[in-house]
């Protein structure tokens, strides 16, 4: 069992994550509610379903577009940028 | 019993719908029935190009054109409300041998007054950044535009009732009323909702105008040829023009300039990515083909590379009204006096519906139509079926707009 | 990659794990497919066992769940079930060829990252538990970041172990508020109140006992000893009328309303402070799949679209067995009870072997259909929006938007409203607001009917697809 945390990176800044954690929880968790903005309103957009039904959460994650944030579990290394 | 009405329309598709509302245009006294909603059928599976690079030279050619001329005069202050877009179609060959085809059908076309332009290679890449490095060049034809059709049909019956027509929903027609003098002259429609007397019936049932015309004794062979449609998730502007692949014109003669495009790949002002549409005759089948899926994809992405990584969110098939030569049925049927259809449009109906309504309320009225409208005589097909099976015959998977 | 099977089963929640472990156990080969990375669902859904052994904390049923998955995993190191995790079915297709497999599954890797190969699954027979999701009724403000699904705050916590804010409302209705609200004290976080639109005073006991549920009484007992501990607040009959911003959610506007659900003038409140609010009116079954592949449905107590099964939980279509909440909303064990009777079922489709526990089942169903009575979505909630409330959050189209075209076009259902105002065409296709636009379609205080809901529960595509991955369908 790997229980040591994981960093990542979100838009480029390191963030720390509890290993087995959601790229969608570990940004949660630090505070970051939002990390997407409408198309038509350019409104901000975090988790919402929290299951991977409403595709709120998207994000870029290592280069690979519309990820849902809450279904990618946070991996060492793991670039993750919002759009 | 209904009040009785000058025509009563069958069909809420776009071609009832724009039938309605020039009618009421007119003046004259309309009933719309459909057996759902407004845009319940084709017109609701479909792709809203209109489409000029893809007409076979003659009647067909000259529908589009005159329709094309009532979008943009008759319909001009409503285009908002169904999103018209001029924005111009491109032909793209990505073969030597097409690439000649290609210029071979541009010069018929020409000659025949259609706005085309030749794009070389340098051209082609600045009017499409994104296009395949294989292509090596296209047609553009600044004519081409598009619609929401959904928005188009069920605008058109708000508009026709605005004028004083009458819609009523949910209310299939179950027959014909008939005259016992005039040779059984169809005088109304039956349905569950009671009849519906009129002056003139018109048949605008698209795929099902076959069964409503042997409802009436005759017979209008219009069949049902499916397509699908893919749609992408939504993305920032990719794809500026709509885009087909010319490949096609490899098998057309030189004297037979008709353009047959493989699929069309468009821009939506939503952000998603059309991609159609195949076109197979399976009857009704309603099944989803991975084969037609896998062909889209493909031919998708050999025009476009960069949609490989990106997702198709749904896809939706229509089934197109087609009669066996390929002309839509317009007009009054003489072999039962009082009935008129407009069916058949197959591929090209959102185009040709704004045209064919305009002529046939002008019919309607007993004015002589601005466009001849015998090459659409419902009668055409004789007792023995097709006169002009010439294309498209084929029993295989073809692309086309 | 192509795998072969006697019985495909879809989803590996309750329903899922239950039909796999039962027909296998009836001798079958089983191909078990689910979005998921290990076996659970939304019910028993727990962090990667990689990291954390799972210990059943904040659990019920967990003794049933050690039980199926040790029958699980036992039956795969026989090799008689066939786990494909992480992936997730965009297509089910009948192939309706004599002679080979009836049913094929297409799949997607959930994740992209996560490296699953997109495999076909061919099979005889197949066993859909997809489950559900929560059911959203639009009010304006809840597309503010910090608002979630109540049932999504509590897979939230159950797969990470953390909370995804500090004060919480949870508002909606019927009974599932109750664990998620304790769910979250468990776990440190504030709950502020819970909101419950109707009055089902001291129902769960009651019921329970009424319709032959006991354990329903105890699930009860139990969350009111944790409510007390915790001092949550209940307040029954109240809504959340506003989720007020501006650019996340930093409070609520709450207030009575009456057995209509309209708001009462004069109790209006406000809560402030507040980082997260949850939201949960019931549970939408997912019901692509079985739709796509031709079932007959039928509209539920609660107003959702379910599909028909018969005493063995066969569908309308031979071969193709439902079970869990596509049969209609109805808990965990009733998921399991379906479940085993399905796998079992599917395994010998010809043998008349009779149905364990048909009045267990039988029992659950009348237990369910008294909560969602006692659980209505209220008559009256679309008097709560006003016409620029958003109702489809993928599209941003509002409540005024729909009101318009369903009075000036006669868009009636769902499609219709879809393909007049784009509400549905977004990238969860309509999962999220269709219940709400057909709520809209129908007029005020109505709810579509089971044309309109299979109107919306038409995806083709029951998930997205890379074009590249069609573009090499082999076909
Ligand atoms: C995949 C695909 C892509 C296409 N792309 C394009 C394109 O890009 N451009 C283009 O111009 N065309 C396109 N078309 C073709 C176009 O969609 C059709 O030609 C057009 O929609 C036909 O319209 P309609 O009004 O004749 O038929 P429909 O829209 O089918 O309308 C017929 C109406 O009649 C009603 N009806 C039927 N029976 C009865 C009855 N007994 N009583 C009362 N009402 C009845 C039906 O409910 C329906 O509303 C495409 C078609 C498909 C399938
Ligand atoms: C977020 C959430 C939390 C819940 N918590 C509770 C609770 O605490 N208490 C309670 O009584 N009820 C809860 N419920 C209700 C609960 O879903 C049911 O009681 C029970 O879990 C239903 O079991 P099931 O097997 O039918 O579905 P689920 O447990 O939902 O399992 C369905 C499985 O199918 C998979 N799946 C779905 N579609 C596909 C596809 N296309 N391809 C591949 N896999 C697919 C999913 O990944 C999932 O693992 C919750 C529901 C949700 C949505
Ligand atoms: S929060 Fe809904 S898909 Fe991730």
């Amino acid at each position: 069992m790997t229980t040591q945390p994981v960093t990542i990176s979100f838009d480029g800044r390191p963030l720390t994550a509890a290993a087995g954690q959601s790229v969608g929880a570990a940004l949660a968790s630090q505070g970051i509610t939002a990390w997407r903005s409408t198309r038509k309103g350019g409104k901000p957009r975090g988790l919402f379903c929290g299951i991977g039904v409403c595709f709120d959460c998207l994000v870029t994650v290592d280069g690979e577009p519309n990820q849902r944030a809450c279904l990618v579990e946070a991996c060492e290394g793991m670039e993750v940028e919002g759009s | 019993m209904s009040q009785s009405s000058d025509v009563l329309v069958i069909g809420a598709g776009v071609i009832g719908a724009a039938t309605a509302y020039f009618a009421a245009q007119q003046g004259q006294s309309v009933t719309v029935l459909d057996k759902g909603l407004p845009a319940s059928g084709t017109s609701s599976a479909c792709e809203g190009n209109i489409l000029v690079s893809d007409k076979e030279l003659g009647p067909e050619l000259e529908l589009t054109r005159y329709s094309l001329g009532v979008w943009h005069n008759d319909l001009e202050e409503h285009k908002k409300l169904w999103e018209f877009e001029s924005k111009g179609g491109i032909i793209v060959a990505s073969r030597e041998s097409s690439l000649a085809s290609l210029n071979r059908v541009m010069a018929v076309q020409n000659s025949y007054g259609v706005d085309v332009e030749e794009l070389d290679q340098a051209a082609l890449r600045e009017a499409e950044p994104h296009i395949s490095p294989e292509a090596l060049g296209g047609a553009s034809y600044r004519e081409d535009c598009q619609v929401q059709p959904m928005l188009v049909a069920a605008h058109l019956v708000r508009l026709a009732t605005e004028a004083g027509a009458r819609f009523i929903a949910d209310t299939p027609v179950t027959g014909f009323l008939r005259s016992a003098r005039d040779g059984g002259r169809v005088t109304g429609v039956r349905t569950p909702r009671g009849d519906f007397p009129a002056g003139a019936v018109v048949n605008c049932t698209g795929t099902w105008a076959g069964e409503l015309a042997a409802m009436a004794g005759v017979e209008v062979p219009v069949l049902p040829r499916r397509g699908f449609v893919m749609v992408t998730e939504p993305l920032p502007p990719m794809v500026h023009h709509k885009v087909y692949a010319a490949e096609y014109i490899d098998n057309v003669g030189s004297s037979d300039a008709g353009l047959q495009a493989s699929p069309v790949v468009e821009g939506t002002p939503a952000g998603s990515i059309l991609i159609g549409s195949t076109r197979e005759r399976v009857g009704f089948d309603r099944k989803v083909s991975t084969a037609a899926l896998g062909l889209l994809a493909r031919n998708a992405t050999s025009l476009f590379p960069f949609l490989k990584d990106v997702k198709a969110i749904r896809h939706y098939h229509g089934f197109r009204p087609y009669c066996p030569d390929h002309l839509p049925v317009i007009g009054h049927d003489d072999r039962a006096p009082g009935l008129w259809h407009a069916a058949g449009h197959e591929g090209a109906g959102i185009g040709l519906s704004a045209g064919t309504g305009k002529l046939l309320a002008q019919a309607l009225a007993g004015l002589t139509p601005d466009m001849d409208l015998s090459p659409f005589a419902p009668a055409r097909f004789g007792e023995f079926g097709s006169v002009r099976h010439h294309r498209n015959s084929e029993h295989r998977e073809e692309a086309t707009a | 990659m192509s795998v072969t099977a006697d019985v495909a089963v879809v989803g590996v929640g309750p329903a899922g794990l239950a039909a796999a472990v039962a027909a296998a156990e009836a001798g079958a080969r089983v191909a078990v497919v689910d979005a998921g990375n290990q076996p659970g669902g939304q019910f028993w859904r727990h962090a990667p066992e990689s990291v954390r052994e799972a210990d059943g904390h904040g659990h019920h049923g967990w003794s049933t769940y050690l039980d199926l998955r040790a029958r699980f995993d036992a039956a795969r190191g026989a090799g008689r079930i066939t786990y494909l995790p992480g992936l997730q079915v965009w297509m089910a297709e009948r192939t309706g060829l004599p002679g080979s497999a009836e049913f094929v599954l297409r799949t997607t890797a959930a994740v992209a990252s996560s490296g699953a190969a997109p495999a076909t699954v061919a099979a005889d027979r197949l066993v859909l538990c997809p489950g559900g999701y929560d059911r959203q009724l639009p009010v304006p403000g809840w597309e503010l970041p910090g608002v979630m699904a109540a049932g999504g705050i509590q897979a939230f916590i159950k797969a990470n172990g953390v909370l995804p804010g500090k004060r919480f409302v949870i508002a909606g209705t019927g009974p599932f508020l109750l664990p998620v609200a304790a769910g979250i004290a468990e776990a440190g976080g504030k709950v502020l109140a819970v909101l419950e639109s109707s009055s089902p005073s001291a129902w769960l006991p009651h019921l329970g006992a009424a319709t032959g549920v006991p354990e329903k009484a105890l699930e009860g007992a139990e969350y009111a000893a944790v409510f007390a501990k915790h001092r949550i607040p209940y307040r029954t009959r109240s809504i959340v009328t506003e989720v007020l911003g501006p650019d996340k959610a930093e409070g609520v506007r709450t207030a009575k309303v009456d057995a209509d659900g309209r708001v009462r003038p004069g109790t209006e409140r406000e809560y402030a402070d507040v980082d997260v609010v949850g939201f949960g009116w019931g549970f939408t079954p997912q019901m692509e799949l079985p739709v796509a592949l031709g079932v007959e449905t039928r509209l539920d107590a609660d107003g959702s679209l379910v599909g028909v099964v018969d005493e063995r939980q066969q569908s309308s279509v031979p071969g193709l067995y439902l079970a869990g909440e596509v049969t209609g909303v109805g808990g965990a064990t009733l998921a399991v009870l379906e479940g085993l009777a399905a796998g079992a079922a599917a395994a010998r489709p010809d043998s008349h072997v009779p149905v364990k526990q048909p009045a267990a089942i039988a029992r659950h169903r009348r237990f369910a259909r008294a909560m969602h009575h006692a659980h209505p979505v209220p008559a009256a909630w679309q008097d709560w929006l006003t016409p620029d409330t958003t109702v489809c959050r993928c599209e941003e189209v509002t409540a005024g938007e729909i009101t318009e075209a369903r009075d000036s076009l006669g868009a009636r259902d769902i499609r219709s409203l879809k393909s007049f105002t784009r509400a549905g065409m977004g990238w969860c296709q309509g999962r999220v607001c269709g219940f709400a636009a057909g709520c809209l379609g129908a007029g005020p205080g109505e709810m579509p009917d089971a044309g309109s809901l299979a109107s919306s529960a038409k995806r083709p595509l029951a998930a997205p697809v890379g074009i590249g991955e069609l573009a090499a369908l082999d076909n």
